[in-house]
């Protein structure tokens, strides 16, 4: 098991910058979770590049908990250094009436298609996004694909005319 | 900040001098099926907006569905160039997650078969590239190469192109009998194969003219757009998981990073090639370490057992009969497992609640991020030349579109 001492100090410089920026950690399987509130994710992420060298961002996935969950979306942004080869995951809870995140585009261009992708099969809006549009389905297509209440099969044979 | 202009709003006020033309799908440099939308001024790209989702099969969903060691089938229809190594990140994933050891032979093999199938991988990519740019011959050596390693991975596994031969807990069977014959007439052959390929392309003229100071992408803009592998490392920064965060055993291997600085479609040629001779070297590594031994875990609720045990073991039926038809269980838990594929850092993550099924499951496809980052490179070049940039890019649009 990965050793994460390092990674804790991290989030606690990050707690020291800021206590509103950190709702929970988890540290489990060798792996740090950050849970970041919505407002302060592009800080927290700005300050994770630029002071503790988190200069990439891996990966940027959303996932539905489910329907009966609240918050029922959450947004995990996995960062990685290419100095110190450390993984560190934030990770935003949204709630299904309000599914908005702040873009983090400005701090990664490398978020922009990931956003998108994300958009695209869970619904979920990154506000301020520069070019917000689906980008693996049809731009008329019907729905969100990943979501848990969407039918595997859709809803009826989608008809590309 | 400054207002941000929609990449659509160019299209809808096209300069006199600029024409927008679309590339693709069914271009045979695009790899697949990518459509490239170009704003061209002249022979020169303005604009290069990439459109893909033509091979979306909603695998991601799919993976919701199935049981954890069903998924595995899925993976190899992803990368399908490089089915080994998803099979590699899926399992592991699932490894780490179940907190199951693996024994010294899988680990060795796992790391004989990555290595074959990522020179198999940088054959295609060899292949097309040279293809791309108009060399026509350098395909059919390539492919020739690379039959012979898929003939090794279909003794192993059964399958040529979908093999799944990692398991969850190890490998599906220990290797057949006279495999290492086999592969060592391969390994007898390749340097030899590897000779013509540089004379071939290295050394001609013509091929590096086309691709010397082309699709230049400085280590700074690399990193921010989240180039990977050799991508990342043509652009002079020496990043490769197997070293930075080893799995599978990779620290106790003997091999080098290749690193150019050049940062064009030339560098990212040499670090592919040079790459191939790390990979053969590593591969003679395996060669010397296996010994006999089990490939699959101590985990009999996980593991299916061996077709032998079932005949004779009550127990092992039972096993065999509840993985198969209930799944099992996976311990509470999200995971992100990367590995260094053949086109860069492949990246899984996975949550599970507790079921036999994943919650969700998702890939990070180097092909994916690899390719957002064209935009950047393509512009302010000759259109001839963007074919030359997705050829170094080495895309599959089964892994973008999943």
């Amino acid at each position: 098991m990965a050793d994460t001492s390092k990674l804790l100090e991290i989030v606690e410089k990050l707690r020291a910058e800021n206590s509103a920026w950190i709702m929970e950690t988890k540290n489990a399987l060798g792996e740090v979770t950050v849970i970041v509130p919505r407002e302060h994710i592009v800080d927290v992420c700005w300050v994770a590049k630029t002071q503790h060298g988190f200069d990439m961002l891996a990966d940027l996935c959303g996932a539905d908990r489910g329907v009966e969950e609240s918050p029922r979306f959450e947004v995990n942004y996995h960062l990685f250094s290419t100095k110190h080869h450390q993984r560190l995951r934030l990770k935003v809870l949204v709630e299904e009436d309000e599914p908005k995140v702040p873009t983090v585009t400005s701090v990664w261009k490398t978020a922009n298609w990931h956003e998108r992708e994300t958009f695209d099969l869970l619904g979920i809006v990154f506000e301020n996004h520069p070019d917000l549009r689906r980008i693996l389905l049809p731009s008329d297509f019907d729905g969100h694909a990943l979501r848990k209440d969407y039918p595997l099969r859709g809803f009826e044979p989608y008809s590309l005319t | 900040m400054t207002p941000t202009v929609r990449q659509t709003d160019v299209l809808d006020q096209p300069l006199e001098s600029q024409m927008t033309i679309s590339m693709g799908p069914q271009h045979p440099s695009t790899h697949g099926v990518l459509r490239l939308e170009l704003v061209l001024d002249g022979e020169m790209v303005v604009k290069t907006i990439p459109d893909i989702g033509y091979l979306h099969t909603g695998m991601e969903k799919l993976f919701e569905y199935k049981k954890y060691q069903q998924g595995i089938v899925i993976t190899d229809r992803m990368d399908y160039l490089n089915p080994l190594g998803n099979n590699l990140a899926y399992v592991m994933a699932a490894e780490k997650l179940l907190q199951i050891e693996i024994p010294e032979r899988a680990q060795v093999i796992r790391v004989m078969f990555c290595e074959l199938q990522r020179i198999a991988s940088h054959m295609v990519w060899l292949g097309t590239h040279a293809l791309d740019i108009g060399a026509m011959s350098v395909f059919f050596y390539c492919f020739r190469q690379r039959e012979k390693i898929l003939n090794l991975i279909e003794a192993a596994s059964g399958g040529r192109m979908t093999p799944s031969y990692f398991r969850i807990g190890g490998l599906m069977m220990d290797l057949p009998a006279g495999f290492d014959n086999r592969l060592n007439q391969f390994m007898r052959d390749f340097p030899a194969a590897m000779d013509e390929f540089e004379i071939l392309v290295s050394g001609n003229t013509l091929f590096q003219s086309r691709t010397k100071d082309i699709g230049i992408i400085s280590p700074e803009d690399a990193i921010d757009w989240g180039l990977t592998g050799p991508c990342l490392r043509g652009s002079g920064v020496d990043l490769d998981l197997r070293k930075a965060n080893p799995y599978s055993g990779y620290e106790t291997y003997d091999f080098e990073i290749p690193v150019e600085k050049s940062c064009d479609v030339w560098a990212r040629f040499r670090v592919r090639m040079r790459e191939i001779y790390e990979s053969y070297k590593i591969v003679r590594q395996t060669q010397e370490r296996l010994k006999p031994g089990p490939v699959k875990a101590d985990a009999p609720k996980v593991v299916l057992p061996d077709r032998d045990d079932m005949r004779k073991h009550m127990d092992s039926l039972i096993h065999h009969f509840l993985i198969v038809a209930e799944g099992f269980n996976v311990p509470e838990g999200e995971v992100y497992h990367a590995i260094e594929a053949s086109k860069g850092e492949l990246g899984v993550y996975m949550k599970s609640n507790g079921g036999p099924k994943p919650e969700r499951v998702h890939f990070r496809g180097p092909s994916f991020v690899n390719l957002s980052a064209l935009p950047a490179m393509a512009e302010g070049e000759m259109i001839a030349d963007v074919v030359a940039i997705i050829g170094s890019l080495d895309i599959v649009l089964g892994e973008i579109d999943r």
